[in-house]
């Protein structure tokens, strides 16, 4: 069984966005992967270490060469090859992406796509759906639980709602997005997991060994012309804006001032 | 001098840092009162390859450079304790350096492999209660019978001693013959006639264990000497440069961590109407202080560089007299620069820096080590005369 897993280059979540003109000003940013794409390269290893019916993870990532530092992350945490597809991965809008993911899905026929549920500088959370509505796939978003068949025909899906979870099993291949939850200690399950088995909490970090032996992992580089993929952009950005900064808040006297600002200067009552 | 860090020593660092503050940071509070971290902080260091990083893969490193060290060292210290940072670095850069250069296939199986893992403690014996600085004065004696070797005397401030799986030990196989008598020998702690006489309280470093050990007619196997009998005193002065290296690095890195957390600090407390940092007394000191902090780094990374060179790229197995003088000198530099650092930043954080609950505290009492463990401030001094031969 073959795992495609995407991952994207963001700008570091944990430093501030600074917005120069009509973008945000990228100079200077530290990039990560995206945080859930990092959960689906965990979820993908935890498959792959429990079942032992995965024989390959592939990992894909658009983007400048630049990016191979981060498809080099993916590696050094223990999946077995990277694909870069080169473009600006800055303008992709997210039917541009999901055209390129379509087309790697098709060259590399895996039997799980597993990928993020979005990314957390755009935020639009459509890229897997649109891949699975074009490859006609089962898709099954926001997995916070998965267990793998046996004979890795089928994967059941834990998702989390009001109230509960609800499981969904879909047969493979199929497309799966992965939640927050994915990484907690016992959410991945295979037919060869033992009872008591338990990952430790989060992604986890490369180490030594596996970044050394990520140097020598393969690296296919694809151009969009080579996948022959259509690129007319259907999303344009005609502005970004911070938002307003607050104003310093006030103390009222009473209940009756509170409402009546609240009613009058506010207006959100 | 150019970037020495590739794109493996920078996602090396993303996991120390990751492990230092996600697994260590949320923790070292407990410790220190414990005094004492738990073993298992060992064996994930062991795992994730902070312990083996410049290691040969031979030997159950990560077969990197000496710059995978420098990584490791610096993102340690965002764990917040000095203690667990020098357990681990004992683990790593001190008790073990030697048994990587000298050991038999048979000692690296036994106690490289298993260390560099963090499944077996390693400590260091050098110290004794009458010899320290003068390490040619240890009284710790290995007598030949037969196929052992019978071990008698006593270490002291051993870190790590309360919990070790073995001691690289100081002992001397000819007791009459000065600096050529001295051997070193490998030592677990298993052996009958080995004890763990005290657990010593101390200023800082709380979280991290120091020992006095015993050592009674213990009956070590000739076959865990280390290298050649009588050449111990050379081999130890070999292991104490990556020691003095990785410490000089570790304390750089601390003391940029406190300067910058304690500015933080500044911005936020008012006094006489404006944030102490808006003092232009305050700013200068800091000025002085950030200069120093990077004149450290400079010499440290200098002498790592020379070290590199010598050890990684032209193989040798004996340091220059230039190299061991340089990495004595950071240490020295380093440790002065530490002290004003961790003073001034507690006079900065007036009464609060005085308390418990505040990190500095605990960075002042715990930096003061730097310029006497592993070889004082006036010893290095001393090397350096020599090495200059006044
Ligand atoms: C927390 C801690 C952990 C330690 N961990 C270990 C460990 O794991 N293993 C280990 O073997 N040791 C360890 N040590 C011991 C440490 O290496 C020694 O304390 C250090 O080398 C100094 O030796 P000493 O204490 O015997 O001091 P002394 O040698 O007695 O020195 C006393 C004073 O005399 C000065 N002096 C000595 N010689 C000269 C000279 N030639 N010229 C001028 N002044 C001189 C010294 O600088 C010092 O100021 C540890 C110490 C501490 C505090």
């Amino acid at each position: 069984m073959k795992i495609l897993v995407t991952a994207k280059r963001v700008p570091d979540p944990e430093q501030k966005v600074k917005v120069q003109g009509d973008a945000i000003d990228l100079s200077g940013m530290n990039f990560v992967v995206n945080p859930f794409d990092e959960y689906a390269v965990e979820a993908a290893l935890r498959l792959k270490e429990s079942s032992g019916a995965v024989d390959e993870i592939v990992v894909l990532t658009i983007g400048s060469k630049d990016v191979t530092q981060q498809l080099r992350s993916c590696l050094a945490m223990g999946a077995d090859r990277g694909i870069l597809v080169e473009g600006d991965d800055d303008s992709l809008d997210s039917e541009q992406t999901a055209r390129i993911i379509k087309a790697v899905y098709e060259r590399e026929s895996p039997d799980l796509l597993l990928m993020g549920k979005q990314a957390v500088d755009g935020d639009n959370n459509q890229v897997a759906q649109l891949v699975a509505g074009k490859l006609d796939l089962p898709q099954a978003c926001f997995a916070g639980q998965l267990e793998l068949e046996g004979d890795a025909s089928a994967i059941t899906v834990g998702r989390e709602i009001d109230g509960g979870m609800e499981f969904k099993k879909v047969p493979l291949p199929s497309v799966v997005t992965v939640d927050l939850r994915i990484v907690m200690p016992t959410a991945v399950k295979t037919a060869g997991s033992k009872d008591n088995q338990e990952y430790a909490e989060g992604p986890r970090y490369a180490s030594l060994k596996g970044i050394m032996q990520a140097k020598k992992k393969k690296i296919d580089e694809i151009s969009v012309g080579d996948l022959g993929v259509e690129l007319e952009q259907w999303v344009k950005t005609t502005s970004v804006e911070t938002p307003p900064s607050r104003s310093a808040g006030i103390k009222v006297e009473s209940v009756d001032e509170l409402v009546d600002k609240l009613q009058n200067e506010a207006k959100v009552l | 001098m150019s970037q020495p860090f590739t794109e493996e020593h920078e996602l090396f660092r993303k996991t120390v840092r990751s492990f230092a503050e996600k697994e260590l940071l949320p923790n070292v509070d407990q410790w220190e009162e414990d005094e004492l971290f738990p073993d298992e902080v060992f064996k994930r260091a062991g795992e994730l390859g902070i312990l083996g990083a410049h290691y040969p893969e031979e030997h159950g490193g990560g077969g990197g450079d000496y710059w995978f060290s420098v990584a490791k060292a610096e993102e340690l210290v965002r764990g917040g304790s000095a203690g667990v940072t020098m357990g681990l670095l004992v683990q790593s850069d001190m008790a073990t350096p030697c048994i990587s250069d000298l050991g038999s296939k048979e000692q690296i199986e036994e106690f490289l492999k298993p260390a560099l893992a963090g499944e077996r403690i390693a400590a260091l014996g050098v110290s004794e209660p009458d010899a320290g600085s003068d390490v040619a004065g240890i009284r710790t004696t290995a007598r030949r019978v037969g196929d052992d070797y019978i071990v008698n005397g006593a270490k002291t401030y051993i870190t790590n001693g309360t919990r070790c799986g073995f001691v690289t030990l100081l002992c001397k196989t000819d007791p009459d013959a000065g600096y050529g008598g001295i051997s070193i020998l490998l030592v677990p702690s298993d052996l009958p006639g080995f004890t763990v006489a005290k657990k010593l309280k101390k200023l800082g470093n709380h979280a991290s264990d120091t020992a006095e050990l015993h050592l009674e007619d213990v009956k070590v196997p000739a076959r865990y000497l280390l290298g050649q009998e009588g050449q111990g005193f050379y081999y130890l002065m070999q292991n104490f440069q990556t020691e003095r290296l990785i410490a000089a690095v570790s304390a750089t890195a601390g003391a940029k961590l406190t300067l910058d957390r304690s500015v933080a600090y500044g911005r936020d407390r008012m006094a006489f109407g404006k944030p102490i940092i808006k003092r232009e007394v305050w700013q200068h000191r800091f000025v002085d202080l950030y200069t120093l902090n990077e004149a450290a780094r400079a010499l440290s990374y200098d002498a790592v560089s020379d070290y590199n060179r010598e050890r990684y790229e032209l193989g040798r197995e004996q340091l220059s007299f230039d190299v061991v003088r340089k990495i004595s000198m950071a240490k020295l530099f380093v440790g002065d620069m530490a002290d004003r650092v961790a003073d001034e930043c507690l006079q900065f954080h007036g009464g609060m820096g005085y308390m418990d609950e505040c990190f500095i505290s605990r960075v002042w009492r715990d930096q003061r080590l730097l310029r006497i463990g592993g070889g004082t401030s006036e010893v290095m001094k001393y090397l350096i005369a020599k090495t200059m031969g006044f």
